[in-house]
């Protein structure tokens, strides 16, 4: 039977491959920001209908993770970092990317509102939107600020969280937005200070590419200055308090040293540890950004007890 | 006729295919926890039906 042949095509994808097109350890950064917004939100939500709100969130991110893997699959596949994901690997082929991504897309919107309401399903569309489109297909290709304004589509999951318990917007989750969204810059180009030779290869102008590492350096410790009032500025909100307050306090001064390090260093000294600084500060900056979000959610548990917020 | 040996690729078809089976049981599952929760919490379940139910009307509407 010469048919059998057929079958034997070699890299054919698992279930575990559709998986990681859904980009899972972004999904659990989403799922967290989410929750926290909903939860410290000042209005209940039913369990089942938290769960599903979240779920949905997080299927939406991972739909447009898909998009991304389906148009980046060029660049992906030219990146050490990013050249094992199932598309350039050939696991998985780059149509069946996009008929997930956007079967995703429009699953996980419908859903959320139905589950939610559309105010949520309508944010979490516009993410969507604004990740696959305008950071993965315009704004990544053509400017060093890419991170800079693509971090917004990171920014929105506790926003989106918030909005599906109040089914409205406030200067609570406008600030855990411009939290996420502040932090962004720091966090990815400590990254792109050590993943040296990985986006120059794929020819994405990364601000180290285009404007040279010393440039880099100084861009990370002016977002992480801009990033202290507004990580500070939250404690004084509905959904801060003191605990938050001596949290930020700390963790902000340990980025500022952090990012002052950075700045402080050159390219010679840098290699000649290994940047072990700047892999430091990247490490550092998720706990930062973890522990942030976890103080939130310590004052609204506190708050019961008469000891959350001022 | 001897059946050929099972290759490698039915079972991961075979995987694909109970994920595939898993996720969609979970969702219905979902999908009728949410029926339930939203039904007995007494959100608004009726719609337009080409009859005039005053129910329905918003309240201080003038007609």
């Amino acid at each position: 039977m010469s048919d059998t042949h057929a079958y034997e095509a070699p890299g054919e994808a698992g279930f575990g491959d559709y998986v990681q097109l859904l980009k899972p350890r972004v999904m659990s950064l989403v799922v967290f920001t989410a929750l926290v917004g909903l939860l410290v939100a000042p209005v209940g939500v039913h369990p089942v209908i938290a769960f599903a709100s979240i779920l949905f969130i997080a299927l939406g991110a991972g739909a447009s993770g898909a998009l991304n893997m389906w148009w980046d699959a060029d660049i992906d596949a030219v990146m050490r970092r990013t050249r094992k994901r199932p598309v350039p690997a050939g696991k998985v082929e780059a149509g069946e990317a996009l008929a997930i991504g956007l079967g995703l897309s429009g699953l996980s919107v419908v859903m959320l509102g139905l589950a939610a309401n559309w105010l949520a399903a309508a944010l979490l569309a516009f993410t969507i939107f604004f990740y696959a489109v305008v950071y993965s297909m315009w704004l990544k290709r053509s400017t060093p600020q890419n991170i800079v304004i693509g971090g917004a589509a990171g920014a929105f999951p506790p926003m989106i969280g918030w909005a599906c318990a109040t089914g409205g917007v406030s200067v609570e989750s406008l600030l855990m937005f411009a939290l996420i969204f502040m932090w962004t810059p720091p966090h990815f180009w400590a990254l792109a200070l050590f993943m040296k030779e990985d986006y120059s290869n794929a020819g994405v102008p990364m601000l180290t590419v285009t404007h040279g590492r010393r440039s880099t350096r100084n861009h990370v410790l002016v977002y992480t200055i801009l990033l202290v009032p507004v990580a500070v500025g939250a404690a004084f909100t509905s959904i801060g308090g003191p605990v938050y307050l001596a949290m930020a306090l700390v963790l902000n001064a340990w980025f500022l040293v952090g990012a002052w390090r950075i700045w402080r260093r050159d390219e010679v000294v840098a290699e000649a540890d290994g940047y072990a600084v700047e892999k430091s500060v990247f490490r550092f900056s998720l706990y930062y950004l973890f522990l942030l979000f976890g103080a939130f959610l310590a004052e609204a548990a506190l708050k019961p007890y008469g000891l959350g917020g001022w | 006729m001897a059946f050929p040996p099972e290759h490698e690729i039915h079972k991961r078809r075979f995987g694909r295919n109970v994920g595939v089976a898993v996720t969609l049981g979970l969702f219905i599952v979902l999908v009728f926890a949410l029926t339930v929760v939203k039904v007995t919490r007494g959100d608004p379940m009726q719609g337009f039906d080409h009859s005039v139910r005053p129910e329905l009307a918003v309240e201080g509407a003038s007609e």
